[in-house]
């Protein structure tokens, strides 16, 4: 429970910060103050500047909201695509088409993802649209193994076996009975792919094939300070610790809701 | 027993005292050479290691670019220009022991004007019309029409003279006349020169040189800093330079390149093909800012595709100074007042992906929104360079004298101008040098004025080197980084 509040609370606050930074930023990312450069953090500039002069804590605001973006949809993605084929699986067993989308998923999952997000970007051209495609494609096998599996155990329910006998489709019955069911799992996955998603989004943004500037992006601005550490270390600081600190959050938050969630883990506390 | 330590010890640290002057260097560098044969590759790695340390031509740079003697003790031109006569040193031998003479030159020159030659300046002996050993100290070079700059073409790193029994290892065990001989290549790690004790000239100071290579520029900085390196040539990263020079054990060397750093523009695509338009980006950029933010303050602005250091250079950047008032007033008058969208496509030094964000905020204030993308060598040459795919592109032209581009209107920027065309058509069969000098000052200012490009600044060389250590040069008036005078101070 502790686990849950203190992801939560983490989570929200870069949350806030992002949907804030739609509104409002302390200052503007997009204007460079070349000869206000590499500042310490100070009462204007809490996180201090950059090596163009911008502020810290305005680029790592919005560079949040790149991130979730990108996170977010990637899972959506994910689930909208992995969910439906790993339902349609589990109620074919065993079939053709199960075959088909099972060894399909394989096929995809066999690759290491961030591999397969490179390889998109190089092809397509690195934007934030191709990262979020990337990283979403490497998000569909998790969620259909996962649904696929569950899903079969409750097939063979009692009652599924009556939802069946009163004459429900298949389809009916993945929707209205297997789903419900395995949303909480889903849930927890999805929490955990978003951190993943977003650890991925700055690995991508940080080889340069995430965002393009001037988009401000967690990674990028890690890139940019690699060569700055020795010169101005808080410029390396703060985004490597927003990256730590929205993971860490989300990772707990997905430990913390698996708890909550999962029937037998409640059962045996 | 104690006592007998310390004086073991107190005669050690007089003898490491009296050793103390190093004898050996190590030199970082970013690029490895693909082989050592300076004679047929365009690879600049190779000049950068063998030029003048270990092979020789007739005759060579200074540090200051100027042209001196080498292997040649004296030189005389005939009346007409046509014949140079070159009397070779006495006593010169080439690392295996065997002496240089006239047959060695011919050899040399031959072989790199031949019909087969793979020399990547074979321009340099197009003129050359025959080739006479006339006794062994003496060669006599005739030329097909007489031509100013022959003797500067014989310094090139590209005329060294090598010898006919080493020509065919001479890709991995190069054998020159230098005043260090090669020693060891470790493919991927690096190369070591050794002192040539027979030395004909003055011989070197170091016992040992290596050239170690390091492409990251992260790694660099580390290497430095842990004097792993003496000397690292054409630093990569400027953001460190600041703090090199504040620590007393590292000297900063800024020197002059000849690459002259643009925002090309593709004058064929609209709305560039506007010469409105462009003056009007060219008034929106602050080069200031760009050498200040990108380069860490290391650059020189320019206002045409010109190096500074040349004699033949003008100061045009007046053509274009900042001023974006006067840059929406150009977009308005060019039907465009709104501004407009375009790309900007840049390639991977920090000149241009730093260089292109600053670029990109100062274009958005004048009203044109910009679209990065960041590309990697291949696909900038592949789509920028070849496919002429680009709205705007930054990149350093590093090639010495090459306005020559503005002439050719299939190159990427697709400036097409037949009076600059015919102007450096006149100026390649010039002999005359003011004549010259004028023709070139016109072609910077036709550039200039027709705003083909915004011509950012001139790419500085910065060499960070121990402080201790004496002689490496400054400019690159060739690729060479010559550590025959380099020397440790006391």
């Amino acid at each position: 429970m502790r686990n849950l509040t203190f992801g939560l609370i983490l989570t929200t606050i870069f949350a806030i910060g992002a949907l804030v930074s739609f509104a409002w930023t302390p200052y503007d990312v997009t204007v460079l103050e070349i000869a206000n450069k590499l500042k310490p953090p100070t009462a204007a500039h809490w996180f201090g500047t950059d090596h163009f002069g911008r502020d810290i804590f305005s680029m790592i605001m919005v560079g949040a909201r790149t991130s979730i973006a990108v996170a977010i949809v990637a899972v959506v993605i994910g689930m909208g695509l992995g969910v439906p084929l790993g339902l349609a699986a589990a109620a074919r067993k065993g079939s053709l088409l199960d075959e088909v989308i099972m060894r399909g998923n394989d096929l995809i999952f066999a690759f290491p993802s961030l591999l397969i997000a490179i390889l998109i970007t190089a092809i397509f051209g690195p934007s934030a649209v191709n990262a979020i495609i990337a990283i979403g494609i490497f998000n569909i096998p998790v969620f259909a193994r996962l649904t696929r599996g569950a899903a079969l155990s409750l097939w063979t329910r009692d009652y599924v076996l009556a939802a069946r006998v009163a004459g429900k489709g298949a389809t009916r019955i993945s929707v209205e009975h297997i789903l419900p069911n395995v949303a909480n799992l889903l849930i927890v996955q999805g929490t955990i792919q978003f951190s993943l998603g977003i650890l991925a989004e700055a690995a991508l943004s940080y080889v340069g094939l995430g965002a393009q500037p001037p988009t401000p992006s967690w990674g990028r601005m890690l890139a940019d300070a690699q060569t700055l550490i020795a010169l101005a270390p808080h410029v390396a600081l703060f985004p490597g610790f927003a990256i730590l600190l929205t993971v860490l959050g989300l990772n707990l938050a997905g430990d913390g809701l698996r708890d909550v969630l999962d029937p037998k883990l409640r059962v045996l506390r | 027993m104690t006592r007998w330590i310390f004086g073991t010890v107190a005669a050690t640290a007089l003898l490491t005292g009296a050793a103390m002057a190093k004898t050996d260097v190590t030199v970082g560098l970013q690029l490895e050479p693909p082989h050592l044969d300076p004679t047929s590759a365009a690879a600049g790695a190779i000049d950068q290691v063998l030029y003048s340390n270990v092979f020789e031509g007739l005759m060579r740079f200074a540090s200051d670019g100027s042209v001196i003697n080498g292997l040649a003790e004296e030189w005389d031109i005939s009346e007409d220009g046509k014949t140079y006569t070159f009397k070779l040193h006495e006593g010169v031998k080439f690392h295996d022991g065997t002496d240089l003479d006239s047959a060695d030159v011919k050899f040399s020159l031959d072989r790199a004007r031949a019909e087969d030659s793979v020399n990547a300046q074979k321009a340099l002996f197009e003129n050359i019309a025959d080739v006479e050993a006339v006794d062994p100290l003496t060669v006599k070079v005739t030329l097909t029409a007489p031509q100013g700059n022959f003797l500067f073409n014989m310094a090139w790193g590209d005329a060294v003279i090598v010898a006919p029994e080493s020509i065919d290892d001479i890709k991995v065990k190069p054998i020159g006349t230098g005043a260090f001989k090669f020693d060891d290549w470790k493919q991927g790690d690096s190369i070591t020169l050794v002192k040539n004790s027979d030395y004909w000239g003055e011989p070197a100071k170091l016992d040992k040189a290596t050239f170690k290579f390091i492409s990251e520029p992260t790694a660099a900085f580390g290497a430095m800093m842990a004097e792993d390196v003496d000397a690292f040539y054409s630093y990569p990263a400027p953001e460190n330079l600041a703090q090199f020079e504040a620590d007393p054990r590292f000297t900063v060397l800024a020197g002059n390149t000849e690459g002259e750093t643009i925002l090309a523009m593709n004058n064929k695509q609209a709305p560039f093909d506007n010469k409105l338009v462009r003056q009007a980006v060219s008034h929106a950029i602050d080069r200031q800012a760009i050498i200040d933010g990108a380069m860490f303050g290391y650059g020189t602005p320019i206002g045409s595709h010109f190096a500074p250091h040349n004699p033949a250079y003008i100061d045009l950047t007046g053509n274009s100074e900042y001023d974006p008032e006067k840059a929406k007033a150009l977009l308005a008058e060019a039907g465009m007042a709104d501004g407009f969208k375009t790309t900007l496509k840049l390639p991977p030094p920090s000149y241009a992906r730093r260089g292109g964000e600053i670029i990109a905020a100062q274009l958005r204030a004048v009203g044109i929104e910009t679209e990065i993308s960041n590309l990697e060598w291949a696909q900038w040459l592949e789509q920028a360079f070849r496919g002429k795919d680009f709205g705007l592109t930054i990149v350093s032209h590093t090639e010495p004298m090459d306005i020559g581009i503005y002439a050719r209107p299939d190159y990427y920027f697709q400036y097409d101008n037949p009076d600059l065309q015919k102007l450096m058509a006149d100026f390649d069969v010039e002999a005359d040098g003011d004549k010259r000098t004028e023709m070139l000052q016109q072609a910077q200012t036709i550039i200039s004025e027709d705003y083909v490009n915004v011509y950012l600044f001139q790419l500085a060389l910065t060499t960070v080197v121990n402080a201790k250590l004496q002689g490496i040069w400054p400019d690159a008036p060739t690729q060479a980084i010559d550590l025959t005078a380099v020397s440790w101070a006391e």
